[in-house]
């Protein structure tokens, strides 16, 4: 399998030399395509930060970031915004739809930047939105649907301009269980059928059961790993937990 | 410990504070400007009728100052409201830890003024600065010789700036402690989101009020100017006004949702790059601020008008002047007074104006060249309705508050041209039974020419005239800064009797060269009133001194007031456009980050700022200009007397003015709002 993405030693302090953060302790792992990845670990235990520098949102301290062999901390400027929008999808734990826009506008957006033709923009917008099962709400505004229908928009808006990776950051932080339920039976759907590789960070056990393998960090360094293989998703569950209980008191808040 | 933290947070927020700071630094220096006219005026070499003109001047500028303080005060309460709402997270801190609500208030206070005494202080000097280019602009508009330069510093002004402004400024810490007192701990913390609920109006419902209100604005247009004969009261200039101000609020109700309608119609050009945030962004405020945009809209409309008239006003009375007060002097008196009693007045009325002027032991050979005098004429048996002959029942059906009941006034040939060789103005001929009139009034002259059309014949003493021409012709018997003729009819010399004698004339020019000896003998003119033989006469005098003394005090006050007045609208619609303007992007710097993760470069986020502050710049603006368009043809009008290519100069001053204030808060809140939205 094709790498998508690739960490090699990457570090991110905060501070100056007197009061030294290391946030990321040289941390190097991979992506394959069409994996589904999540990583879990405790409030500041640095799974944000990684997001960060993943995304180019923030910059490494040293090492490497590749995407597709493509060394994305050498980026600048505008090279930066067209990595972002050619090979990235982003869904956030608080949606980020902006609320002027209806659910179609805001889902087209995300083309309508990247110069894409208006009739081709509404036959992927329509098709995307089937696979996400929005397709109903389509002409409302965000602050007319529940929280699950915008994050499902979100995950539309992420995945319309077929990116190398899908970044989502805590995607059911917001949302009730039934909500939560639903939006990653889409991701599964949108890993296995329309292989979507997708990096998924969380605190919470049960949605990190969905990925296919699960990254355990801790202080800024991987703690442990777990890969779900033939497990169901009830025993993968279960194993998760294993670990989150030898993270100990650290991940309490887990479940 | 307040003192520095109020003083560390107006460094920390002088981002937000730097228009409001601009804003107030600009109005006081143009308030003390104006208010300091009076003592650049003082070193300057004028007339004594020019002096009380300069002194109604100041008067009125002191007047008008009172207004601009109202205008100014509402503006700074409004931005420092605007501020605190702004900050409104810091005071919830602030109360969270404990702080009270006097404190927070005295923070408050000691900010103000820190601000109040340093906008003052800049304001001023820079005022000081700006007033001695002034004087050079004083000095041209009162045609006084500027020979020496001094500097001017005007202390009542400067005292007066600062009474006024800290007034103001007390106002403003009033509301601000009001403000705070009433706030409520929940709202200050949760100011920053609000879900905005947008709501396109009813297309058919926002058709029809665009309809309506079109017509509305095209009817008010037609009022005033191809209609304007409709509004003969004064009163009547009200209803246009009044259906401007109603048609522009529903234009901009209307069109915000029709416009975003239309693009989102063209799916091509809506969903091209960040099109349709742009649009989305626009029309989500365009609902909210359809009041503030009316109001900015007519405020730039107002200051168009005025700048671009009060401009031209000056040049086009100087150009007047030169073609209509053509010679030195004109005396005039009433001839042959009917009166039951022998008085001196009476006896006078029978002299010609040279024996009355030798009444006053005045030489006229010694003093006057150019001597010429002639008579006007006047019957009881041709009065105006006479001479309107069959159009007068529909004139005064059309004009009723005109008065027809007058006696027209006559002049022979020969005299009229051998005026017109003083006033060049064109000559005539006559055949016997022809008549000519000549008027320069526009609105009467109309008329006139209604009844001349229809060739209304005309019966002085037995015998009928003709009119030569189916118009009138231009020109004028009295000397005035003013096109004031309503009509004389010049007819062969044998149609008048001498008995018909109405009114003596005198014209001529002063024998002098230097504009020092003239003076001299103008001098001399004017020590009549204290004549005792002014008693026993009704003589009458037009001086050209006079008459551009008057004139050009009266352009200059009405240029100065125009600018005073135009510059401060100005200001303030733009100050409140840009503040509006960088609240917005503060507001929506979170929307900027999520385009900003989607990948958007730099130069799509940029352009759709620049688009949005853009076009609630450009839109009160577009609207105003074509109000100014029929505004300006308005004041035209009603001034009778700006001719085009002055207007022309006058319209690109204004635009200066526009381009360098208005243009120039475009510019800073654009590149600020950039500022924001990068954080």
């Amino acid at each position: 399998m094709e790498t998508v993405l690739k960490l090699d030693n990457v570090e991110k302090y905060y501070g100056n030399k007197s009061s030294l953060t290391k946030a990321i302790d040289n941390i190097s792992f991979e992506v394959k395509k069409q994996e589904f990845v999540a990583i879990m670990g405790a409030s500041g235990s640095g799974k944000t930060t990684l997001l960060n520098v993943i995304s180019t949102i923030d910059k490494v301290t040293s090492g490497h970031i590749y995407v597709k062999d493509q060394d994305i901390t050498k980026l600048k400027g505008n090279d930066l915004n067209k990595f972002r929008r050619e090979e990235l999808g982003f869904i956030f734990q608080d949606f980020n739809l902006l609320d002027t826009l209806t659910s179609y506008e805001n889902i087209a957006l995300a083309l309508s930047i990247q110069s894409v033709g208006a009739k081709e923009i509404d036959a992927r917008v329509k098709k995307v939105s089937k696979d996400l099962d929005v397709s109903g709400v389509l002409n409302k505004y965000p602050y007319q649907m529940s929280g699950g229908q915008k994050q499902r928009v979100a995950a539309a808006r992420a995945i319309i301009t077929n990116p190398s990776l899908v970044l989502a950051d805590e995607p059911t932080g917001a949302l009730d269980s039934k909500s939560a339920k639903m939006l990653l039976e889409r991701f599964n759907y949108l890993n296995t059928e329309l292989m979507s590789t997708i990096l998924m960070v969380t605190h919470d056990a049960f949605t990190a059961s969905y990925a296919s393998r699960v990254i355990f960090i801790k202080d800024g360094r991987i703690f442990s790993e777990l890969i779900k293989g033939n497990l169901s998703r009830k025993e993968f569950f279960d194993k998760i937990i294993d670990v989150v209980t030898l993270l100990g008191g650290d991940l309490n808040d887990a479940l | 410990m307040l003192y520095k933290l109020s003083f560390k947070n107006i460094k920390k927020s002088f981002k937000d504070y730097a228009i409001y700071f601009f804003t107030l630094i600009l109005g006081i220096s143009i308030f003390y400007i104006f208010n300091s006219l009076d003592s650049q005026t003082v070193m300057m070499r004028v007339s004594s009728n020019t002096r009380d003109i300069i002194k109604l001047m100041n008067n009125m500028l002191s007047a008008v100052s009172v207004f601009v303080s109202f205008i100014l005060g509402f503006l700074i309460i409004y931005a420092s409201r605007f501020l605190i709402k702004r900050r409104s997270k810091e005071f919830g801190v602030y109360l969270t830890l404990g702080m009270s609500k006097r404190k927070v208030s005295k923070i408050l206070l000691l900010e103000t003024i820190f601000i109040g005494v340093i906008s003052l202080f800049i304001g001023l000097v820079l005022g000081t600065l700006l007033s001695q280019l002034m004087s050079l602009l004083v000095a041209n508009m009162f045609e006084a010789d500027f020979t020496d330069f001094t500097f001017v510093f005007s202390t009542s002004a400067a005292v007066k700036t600062v009474i006024y402004f800290g007034v103001i400024y007390f106002i403003v810490m009033v509301f601000n402690v009001v403000s705070i007192s009433k706030c409520k701990l929940i709202d200050l913390i949760r100011n920053g989101k609000k879900t905005e609920t947008l709501k396109l109006k009813n297309p058919i419902v926002s058709t029809l009020i665009f309809i309506l209100s079109c017509v509305d604005l095209g009817v008010a247009y037609y009022l005033v100017t191809g209609g304007v004969s409709i509004l003969d009261d004064v009163r009547m200039i009200f209803v246009p006004i009044v259906m401007g101000i109603v048609g522009t609020f529903f234009l901009f109700w209307s069109l915000s949702g029709l416009l975003i309608r239309l693009f989102k119609s063209l799916k091509g050009v809506y969903f091209k790059e960040l099109n349709s945030f742009t649009l989305k962004q626009i029309s989500s405020r365009v609902n909210t601020t359809v009041m503030s945009m009316s109001i900015i809209c007519l405020m730039l409309f107002v200051t168009i008008c005025v700048l671009s008239s009060a401009l031209s006003l000056k040049n086009s009375i100087t150009a007047n002047l030169k073609v209509l007060v053509p010679m030195d002097i004109q005396f005039y008196k009433d001839l042959d007074i009917v009166s039951e009693f022998d008085d001196p007045t009476v006896l006078d009325s029978h002299l010609s104006i040279k024996e009355t002027l030798g009444n006053f032991d005045f030489d006229v050979d010694r003093y006057l060249t150019d001597v010429f005098e002639f008579n006007t004429y006047a019957s009881s048996d041709v009065k105006v309705k006479d001479t309107l002959g069959d159009y007068y029942e529909k004139a005064k059906s059309l004009y009723p508050r005109l008065i027809y009941d007058v006696n027209e006034s006559f002049m022979k040939l020969s005299d009229y041209n051998k005026l017109a060789e003083y006033f060049n103005l064109e000559k005539l001929t006559l055949s016997d039974d022809e008549y000519v009139l000549v008027a320069d009034f526009d609105g009467w002259a109309g008329i006139r020419n209604e009844a001349l059309k229809i060739g209304t014949k005309i019966n002085l003493f037995g015998k009928e005239y003709k009119p030569k021409y189916s118009e009138y012709v231009n020109g004028f018997i009295y000397m005035s800064p003013n096109h004031i003729n309503t009509g004389y009819f010049v007819v062969p010399d044998d149609a008048l009797d001498e008995s018909a004698r109405e009114t003596a004339i005198l014209i001529a020019n002063y024998k002098a060269l230097s504009k020092e000896d003239k003076q001299s003998v103008e001098d001399v003119i004017n020590g009549f009133s204290s004549n005792p033989y002014i008693n026993n006469t009704n003589l009458k005098a037009n001086s050209k001194i006079a008459c551009y003394d008057n004139s050009i005090g009266l352009g200059a006050m009405v240029t100065f007031i125009g600018l005073y007045l135009g510059i401060i609208f100005l200001i303030s619609s733009a100050a409140i456009l840009a503040l509006k303007e960088l609240s917005e992007s503060t507001d929506n710097k979170e929307r900027y980050k999520v385009i900003r993760k989607l990948g958007a470069d730099e130069k799509l986020i940029n352009k759709s700022l620049f688009r949005q502050i853009g076009i609630f710049f450009l839109f009160p603006l577009l609207v105003a200009i074509v109000h100014s368009v029929f505004g300006i043809i308005f004041c035209n009008y009603v001034l009778e007397n700006i001719g085009n290519e002055k207007l022309l100069v006058s319209i690109v001053m204004t635009s200066v003015f526009l381009v360098f204030i208005y243009g120039g808060y475009f510019v800073i809140t654009y590149l600020y709002s950039k500022n924001i939205i990068r954080e």
